[in-house]
C-alpha cells in the first residue's frame, strides 16, 4: 500500500455562482521513499494539491488515505497532529519564527507533539547536525543567510521525524547557487530513505527528482517517472542540471 | 505546549513589546491602585466613625428623646409631663432590662472661666455617677461624685482635660502633668471646684503621634509661646474632652432654680440615657421601658428611643454606598484597562497572522493557539494588577499624609485580592475573543498574509 492514495479528489470553490475547480478528479499516489515533484504553473492547482495532501485544508470529494488511516473526513484536532506527526513543512520564504533563535525554532513542532524539554534538545540538535548548522543553534534567523535559514527550515521539518516531508518552492527566494545546496541537501535525503514532495513551478528543478507530475487545470497532466521508464539507470545520481530540452 | 511554557512565551512576547505592554498594563494599574485606595479611604472612614461613635458611649447606649405628641394626642399636648427624674425612678424600679439610668441636665452657654481665662464646655451637665458607664468615661485623678454631693447639691465639678488644656495649660506645652485637683473655677459666675478630672480621649492614631513627640527633642520656640496642636482632632473626642459634670441636684438648685413656670425650678431633664442589659435584649428591653414611661407619662407618647444600633446601621449604610459606587467607579476603570488589553491583543494577532499560521502548519491546535493568546492576555493583565498592588501601596501612604487623622487609610488585604483578583479576570474576558479569532484563523490564508 502507498504512502498517500488520493481517490477522486476534487477541491470546488464558490465564488457568487461560479464554481472554480481547484482540483478535478485527481488519482495520485505516493510511495514510501519517493522522491517526487510537483509541477505546474500559477493557478493550475498545485498548491491546493499540496494544502489538501499536507493536510492543511479537507477536500470537497474523494479519499485520501495517509500512512494506513483515511483522512478526508478528520476533524481540525486531528489534521493538526498529523500536519504535526506526519508531515514536514518547508516553504518558499522559510517561515521562522524571528523572535525565537535557531534551536527554539527547530523544537517547535516538538513542543506541540508534548515532547520533554531534554528530550527537545537532543533531537533538535541532531536534526541541526543533518542541515550542519549545529553551530548556529543560539543566533535569530534573521541574523543568517538565505540558504542558512532554509536549512534551518528544513530541519524543523525532519525533527519529529516525518513521513513526508513537502517543499513549497524551497529554492524560490534563494540565489541559484545557495539553491542548488538546498536542492543537493534534499536529494541525500532522499537518499537516507526520506519521502519528500518538492512543489515548483520551475521545470530546471522539478528535474532532479526522478518522478515529476505536472498539474494543469486542476488535473494530473502528466506523469514522468525515471524509474519506470529506466532513466535511473542511465543516471542515477539525478544532476542538477535539466536535461537539454 | 504546557501552561508554564505558555506563561513563558506570553512573557516573553509581553518584553519584547515593553513600551507597548507597559501603556496596555497602565489601565489595569490604575484600576487595581485606585480599588485599593478606595477601600483603604474607606476603611478609615469607617474606623474614625466606629471610634467616635465608641467615644459617645458605645453600641448599648440608648437615648430617651423628648418628641412631639402625635396627632391623635394632639389635644393633650400640654399635659405631656417631659422627662423627668420620675421617670428615672420608675425605671429603675420596674424595668429590670435596663442596666443603666443616666438622668442629665444641661444648660447651654456653658462657659467656665478662672483667672481671665474663658473656655466654652462642650457640655456642662448635672448627672450622677452613673453617667461614667453611661458615657464610658474614666476618673484619671481625684474623684467622681460622693451621694453626699448629691444630696447637699455642693458646688464641684469634674472636668475633662480640654478644659484644663485651656484653663490651666496644656501638658504638651509645658512638658509636665497638670493636675487641678482642688482649685476654683467660675461656671456663669458660681464658684465651683474642680474634685477631678477625666483621662485624656483621643483616637489611636493621636495617641501614636502625640506617644512620638514625646519622645522627640522639643523645638525650641521663639517669638510669643503659642499651642502646638496635632491638627485635626476627631470631633467625638474633642467634645469629650470639653465635657464638665455637676451634681444633678446642684444643677438643678443653682441654675434651674427659677427657669420653670412663674419662677418655680424646672424638673425636666434635657436626657435621660439608658444601657440595657445586653444587645440581644434590646427590643424586649425598649418594649418594657416603654411600658413604663406609659404609666409615668399618663399615656401621652411625648418620648421616643434613639439607638446607636441606628448610627451603627447608619455608618453602615453610608459605607456600603460609598464602597459600592467608589467600587463600580474602580470597576469601571479595570473594565477600560480590560478593553485597552483587548485592543492591543487584537492588534498583536493582526501582527502576528504569519507566525500563527506558521504554528499551525507545524502542528499547533486551534485550542494551543487559543491558549497562547489567552495566556499572554492574562500575563499583561496580571503583571498589570502586581504592578498596581504596588502602586496602591504608595498610593495609600501619599494619601495617609494628605487625609485628616481621624480618617488616615487602612489598607485590606482583602482589597488587594479582590482587586488582583478582579484584574486576572479582566485579562481572561479581554483575551477570549482576540484568542478566538486567532485559534480560528485559515492555516493557508494566514501562512499567504504579508
Amino acid at each position: 500500500m502507498a504512502l498517500i492514495e488520493l481517490r477522486g479528489v476534487s477541491k470546488i470553490y464558490r465564488v457568487g455562482e461560479e464554481e472554480i475547480r481547484a482540483l478535478d478528479n485527481v488519482d495520485l499516489d505516493i510511495q514510501e521513499g519517493e522522491f517526487i515533484s510537483i509541477i505546474g504553473p500559477s493557478g493550475s492547482g498545485k498548491s491546493t494539491l499540496m494544502h489538501i495532501l499536507g493536510c492543511l485544508d479537507s477536500p470537497t470529494h474523494g479519499t485520501i488515505q495517509l500512512d494506513g488511516t483515511m483522512i478526508q473526513n478528520a476533524t481540525a484536532v486531528q489534521l493538526a497532529g498529523i500536519r504535526n506527526r506526519k508531515i514536514g513543512f518547508v516553504f518558499q520564504f522559510f517561515n521562522l519564527l524571528p523572535k525565537l533563535n535557531v534551536l527554539q525554532n527547530v523544537e517547535l513542532p516538538m513542543v506541540y507533539a508534548g515532547v520533554a524539554t531534554r528530550e527537545r534538545r537532543d533531537h533538535a540538535m541532531k536534526a541541526l547536525k543533518l542541515v550542519e548548522l549545529e553551530n548556529r543553534s543560539r543566533h535569530r534567523p534573521l541574523q543568517l543567510s538565505g540558504g542558512q535559514q532554509q536549512r534551518v527550515a528544513i530541519a524543523r521539518a525532519l525533527v519529529n521525524n516525518p513521513k513526508i516531508i513537502f517543499a513549497d518552492e524551497p529554492t524560490g527566494n534563494l540565489d541559484s547557487h545557495t539553491g542548488e545546496a538546498i536542492l543537493e541537501l534534499f536529494h541525500r535525503l532522499s537518499q537516507e530513505g526520506r519521502t519528500i514532495a518538492l512543489v515548483t513551478h520551475d521545470p530546471e528543478i522539478a528535474a532532479v527528482t526522478p518522478r515529476r507530475i505536472e498539474i494543469r487545470d486542476g488535473k494530473i497532466a502528466r506523469q514522468v517517472d525515471a524509474k519506470l521508464a529506466g532513466l535511473d539507470r542511465i543516471r542515477p545520481a539525478a544532476p542538477a542540471v535539466p536535461p537539454a530540452q | 505546549m504546557n501552561i508554564f511554557s505558555a506563561i513563558l512565551v506570553g512573557l516573553k512576547e509581553v518584553w519584547s513589546h515593553k513600551f507597548r505592554s507597559f501603556l496596555t498594563m497602565l489601565g489595569i494599574v490604575l484600576g487595581v491602585s485606585s480599588l485599593v485606595a478606595l477601600a483603604a479611604i474607606l476603611n478609615g472612614m469607617e474606623n474614625g466613625m466606629k471610634e467616635a461613635l465608641i467615644a459617645m458611649g458605645g453600641l448599648d447606649k440608648v437615648l430617651l428623646r423628648e418628641q412631639p405628641v402625635p396627632d391623635y394626642q394632639e389635644h393633650l399636648a400640654d399635659q405631656a409631663p417631659g422627662r423627668t427624674l420620675r421617670d428615672v425612678y420608675a425605671l429603675m424600679r420596674n424595668a429590670p432590662l435596663i442596666r443603666v439610668i443616666s438622668p442629665e441636665m444641661g444648660i447651654q452657654d456653658a462657659w467656665v472661666n478662672r483667672r481671665g481665662k474663658w473656655v466654652e464646655a462642650s457640655e456642662l451637665v448635672g448627672a450622677w455617677p452613673a453617667v461614667l458607664d453611661m458615657n464610658l468615661h474614666e476618673i484619671e485623678y481625684g474623684r467622681f461624685f460622693t451621694p453626699l454631693d448629691e444630696e447637699r447639691a455642693h458646688a464641684v465639678c469634674v472636668i475633662g482635660t480640654g478644659i484644663r488644656d485651656e484653663l490651666f495649660g496644656s501638658p504638651d506645652e509645658v512638658g509636665h502633668e497638670i493636675i487641678p485637683i482642688g482649685e476654683k473655677i467660675t461656671i456663669r459666675g458660681q464658684l465651683f471646684t474642680v474634685v477631678g478630672m477625666f483621662k485624656q480621649y483621643e483616637s489611636e492614631r493621636d495617641h501614636k503621634q502625640r506617644q512620638l513627640a514625646k519622645t522627640q527633642p522639643k523645638q525650641t520656640q521663639t517669638g510669643p509661646p503659642r499651642r502646638r496642636g496635632h491638627g485635626h482632632q476627631n470631633w467625638a473626642f474633642r467634645r469629650k474632652n470639653y465635657t464638665m459634670y455637676i451634681p444633678l441636684s446642684t444643677m438643678w438648685l443653682r441654675f434651674r432654680a427659677a427657669s420653670g413656670y412663674n419662677d418655680t425650678p424646672d424638673p425636666k431633664l434635657t436626657d435621660i440615657d439608658l444601657k440595657v442589659v445586653s444587645l440581644e435584649k434590646m427590643e424586649t428591653a425598649m418594649q418594657q421601658a416603654r411600658n413604663v414611661l406609659m404609666v409615668t407619662h399618663n399615656g401621652i407618647e411625648d418620648f421616643t428611643f434613639g439607638t446607636q444600633e441606628n448610627s451603627v446601621e447608619n455608618i453602615n449604610q453610608a459605607m456600603r454606598n460609598a464602597r459600592l459606587s467608589g467600587g463600580i467607579i474602580a470597576i469601571i476603570s479595570l473594565i477600560v484597562g480590560g478593553i485597552g488589553i483587548m485592543n492591543i491583543m487584537l492588534a498583536s494577532i493582526t501582527e502576528r497572522i504569519r507566525e500563527i499560521g506558521i504554528r499551525k502548519a507545524i502542528g499547533a491546535t486551534n485550542a494551543a493557539i487559543f491558549v497562547q493568546i489567552l495566556v499572554e492576555s492574562v500575563v499583561i493583565a496580571v503583571l498589570g494588577g502586581f504592578c498596581g498592588l504596588g502602586a496602591s501601596y504608595g498610593l495609600v501612604h501619599l494619601l495617609e499624609v494628605l487625609t485628616p487623622a481621624q480618617n488616615s487609610p487602612v489598607i485590606s488585604v482583602h482589597a488587594m485580592a479582590l482587586a488582583f483578583a478582579f484584574s486576572a479576570c479582566v485579562g481572561v474576558v479581554a483575551g477570549l475573543y482576540p484568542a478566538l479569532k486567532a485559534s480560528r484563523l485559515d492555516p493557508i490564508q494566514a501562512l499567504r498574509y504579508d
